[in-house]
């Protein structure tokens, strides 16, 4: 072992930590984004009931630290008799997670379109879908596209609590070869460097669409 | 102008329509009717109720009491398919409120297609006519933004037009505007007036409403206050009518 322990092969496993970091991080993104889609939407119906449930929801998620949401879905649906592995727990924590904040992201760029846009839809005889669907969702597209990129860089970061259950992500990675390696200081820079290749592109990202968004201007006009 | 015969059959009729919002009393009791093919104006102070009675009509607020029929609809029925409603009802507000993220020809053309369910080809040659219809035909591919307010408002026009509407509203649709751009607008709905469109013009311009208006509704306070002719505003019957006038707005 070359240079105190930390060897080729350890860099590899760490390689291979990443790529699940960034693969529970998709899934938490596409999933959670569907959900969360739902979420935005009725949250908003005209339904009482149907809004009452997802602000619970949202309430009760936003509420409780992602750890715990995790412990939940990791021990109590092993005590429910369901043994899953770390990454399936692991993903639907993070969905879960995922679903209550950016339906509530995008609740409120769904509102942020002014009253005026969904009147005029309402004046030429659209239904309430078609006015959501064609007027509406188009213009809370662009709004919703800086917070959205930036609330990828926590979903990133925290998929490293999975780390606790197990799943052998960036994180568990680090710990594993730090266990044999006794190095921890230098193996937990190199795990912060990649983190950060990973966020700091994301929100450079969001804050160019932001600034974009605030200029006014439209990605080009065809 | 094109007096229509107040024989027409009426397309808009309130009667001793009532609104509230709140405790504030904003609508007591306005009545009126208007036979096809007539252009109305209604004038009057800020507050009172000139929007909110355009606004009853294409139910866009929902009255306390009183009878609106609008085109055979009965208005102020909760039954009353909205839809339809709309279909029969143009309305022009004063912030154009265009689909930004659409073009013009696609601003026109959305609702002909998914209300009507017009064909693309169909959809499109409607947004050519109408685009002609308001002097606008070279901007088809433009987005709002890259218009003037005139233009804006004018594509409003058209997109209103597009669903062939019995009847238009517009109110305040040049106040926004400067002089200039304000000419263009009235022009373009001084046509649709030659066109025997049935209209409800809510508009601080007097002079463009003594010309193109059969008849001038001046409200206050809630209430019709005086009626008449174009005539009327030269010779006001009451004082508050007089003092409007002279004091302007
Ligand atoms: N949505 C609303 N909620 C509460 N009050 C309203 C609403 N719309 C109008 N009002 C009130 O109703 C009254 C009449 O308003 P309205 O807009 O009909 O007046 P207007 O004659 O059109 O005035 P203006 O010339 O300024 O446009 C005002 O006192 C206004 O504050
Ligand atoms: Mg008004």
């Amino acid at each position: 072992m070359v240079d105190g322990g930390l060897n080729l092969h350890h860099l590899q496993f760490l390689a291979v930590g990443a790529l699940w970091t960034v693969c529970l991080s998709l899934i938490a993104f596409v999933g959670g984004g569907i959900a969360g889609g739902a979420i935005a939407l009725c949250r908003i119906s005209p339904l009482k009931p149907l809004r009452w449930l997802t602000i619970a929801w949202i309430q009760i998620i936003q509420g409780t630290p992602l750890l715990v949401v995790l412990f939940v879905c990791y021990f109590g649906l092993s005590i429910m008799g369901l043994e899953l592995p770390g990454l399936v727990a692991a993903s639907i924590a993070m969905i879960i997670y995922v679903s209550a904040y950016l339906g509530e992201i995008w609740r409120g760029c769904i509102e942020a379109v002014p009253r005026t846009q969904w009147e005029a839809a309402e004046c030429l005889a659209l239904s309430r879908w078609q006015r959501m669907r064609l007027v509406v969702l188009p213009q809370a597209l662009r709004i919703a596209t800086p917070p959205t990129v930036g609330f990828m860089v926590q979903i990133v970061k925290n998929t490293s609590l999975a780390s606790i259950v197990g799943f052998v992500e960036l994180v568990r990675a680090g710990q594993l070869i730090n266990n044999s390696t006794f190095q921890p200081f230098l193996v937990y820079l190199i795990i912060a460097a990649v983190y950060f290749a990973m966020c700091y592109p994301l929100s450079v990202w969001s804050r160019r669409l932001e600034q974009r968004l605030h200029f006014g201007q439209r990605a080009a006009a065809p | 102008m094109t007096q229509a015969p107040a024989t027409n059959p009426v397309v808009v009729e309130l009667k001793d329509v009532h609104k509230r919002f709140g405790a504030n009393h904003v609508l007591k009791g306005v009545s009126f009717a208007i036979p096809k093919g007539q252009v109305v104006a209604i004038i009057g102070k800020s507050g009172s109720g000139k929007s909110t009675a355009l606004r009853c009509i294409d139910r866009l607020e929902i009255i306390d009491s009183g009878t609106i029929e609008v085109c055979g609809h009965a208005v102020h029925d909760p039954a009353i398919d909205l839809r339809r409603l709309r279909q029969d009802v143009g309305i022009v507000f004063q912030s154009y409120n265009l689909f930004p993220h659409l073009t013009v020809e696609q601003n026109i053309t959305l609702a002909p297609r998914a209300v009507k369910g017009l064909s693309g080809a169909d959809a499109l040659a409607i947004a050519e006519r109408t685009l002609r219809q308001v002097g606008l035909a070279d901007k088809a591919q433009a987005y709002p933004e890259q218009l003037s307010g005139g233009q804006q408002q004018r594509v409003a026009i058209a997109r209103s037009l597009a669903m062939e509407p019995q009847v238009m509203l517009f109110d305040e649709v040049t106040s926004a505007l400067d002089p200039q751009l304000t000419g263009e607008v009235l022009r373009v709905i001084e046509q649709l007036a030659q066109g025997g469109m049935t209209m409800v013009l809510v508009t601080h311009e007097m002079e463009f409403a003594a010309r193109v208006a059969d008849t001038i509704i001046y409200m206050h306070e809630g209430k019709v206050w005086e009626t008449g002719p174009g005539q009327m505003l030269r010779e006001p019957q009451t004082p508050e009518l007089r003092d409007f006038l002279s004091h302007g707005l």
